[in-house]
């Protein structure tokens, strides 16, 4: 008896490896922690959508807590975000803005279109701080410290629910 | 004959689908060899961060665009390759890395095959030992003795 429960092995082994593979059905592969946790927001110098004259660069993030979003005029999914972003900062959170692979214009129009919640916009037209952040698509929000320390990453839309649930909290726990 | 237009049809499309592809994806030029054979298997190597599953050397997404044109620039600038996948890493996470790297938490990804193949072989030659006591056993004194009477009557011929 006890030598037929050996045939039972292979059967086990393949009930746990399909556990496994039925979860990862339902895993998100975008909900994925950022490499950028815990770590300083990169450097960078860059120039502001609004004011090309304007120069900024890390220290901008430092003092305060800010949500960095990055979005472009050409992402249909941060126009549905602004209603959020505007709530946000209704709030007082403070917002800086990345505009990300845009044109100057087409940047300014899409705020003056979709409403701008954000202090400030850096203007990143080749996306070369959105590579440093590892930003793979927009919209990505980025939680930073007033140390300039990333805290927390969103990929994708913020819900008016992710507001309420994720996002105030984390920032509440960080200010 | 209507199998073989059928396989002949799919095919030209396979081949077709490939050409349209690989328009995607630009050429680059190099003047050495070996910087261009470690160009692609680098970005053979790397995943697509956004796309599921897919090297940035196959893919057309934007972000694979901005990775290959990265390890381009940090090859002519005589980066190593160790020093290119890191830098990728440091941004987009171990996710890119189509080979995960042997450390505290990927033991048991690298290990449980090696491990299951120890298993398996150790269960093989519990398996056959015991078969092979088994049928050694099964002889009673009575059948032995007839079985030597046997080969005896054999010899004796």
């Amino acid at each position: 008896m006890k030598r037929r429960l050996i045939l039972l092995v292979p059967l086990l082994g393949f009930l746990v490896l399909s556990i496994f593979l039925y979860r990862g059905l339902s895993l998100d592969p975008a909900q994925r922690d950022s490499a950028l946790l815990a770590r300083d927001f990169p450097a960078f110098e860059a120039s502001t959508l609004e004011d090309p004259e304007r120069r900024v660069d890390r220290s901008l993030l430092e003092g305060q807590v800010t949500l960095v979003n990055v979005w472009g005029e050409w992402c249909p999914t941060c126009k549905q975000e602004m209603p959020q972003l505007l709530d946000l900062a209704e709030r007082g959170i403070r917002l800086v803005g990345i505009d990300y692979k845009d044109t100057r214009e087409q940047g300014l129009e899409f705020l003056e279109e979709f409403g701008n919640p954000f202090e400030v916009n850096i203007f990143d037209p080749e996306g070369e701080l959105g590579f440093e952040l590892g930003v793979y698509g927009a919209p990505e929000t980025f939680l930073v410290d007033r140390d300039g320390i990333i805290r927390y990453h969103h990929t994708g839309y913020i819900t008016p629910q992710d507001v309420r649930e994720v996002i105030l909290p984390e920032v509440q726990k960080w200010q | 004959m209507a199998v073989m237009r059928f396989l002949a049809l799919g095919l030209a499309l396979l081949l077709g689908g490939g050409l349209a592809w690989a328009g995607a994806i630009e050429t680059r030029e190099f003047d050495d060899p070996v910087l261009e054979q470690r160009y692609h298997s680098l970005t053979a190597s790397l995943r697509c961060p956004l796309c599921q599953n897919q090297a940035i050397d196959d893919s057309d997404a934007p972000v694979s665009a901005d990775m290959r044109e990265r390890v381009y620039r940090l090859l002519l600038d005589g980066r190593a390759d160790i020093e290119i996948l890191n830098h990728m890493t440091e941004r987009f996470g171990d996710y890119v890395l189509y080979n995960p790297r042997l450390e505290g938490r990927t033991y048991l990804l690298w290990g449980l095959p090696v491990a299951l193949l120890g298993v398996g072989g150790l269960l093989v030659v519990l398996v056959v030992r015991a078969r092979r006591n088994a049928s050694a056993q099964r002889l009673s004194a009575a059948e032995r003795e007839r079985l030597d009477a046997l080969i005896n009557r054999e010899r004796s011929q």
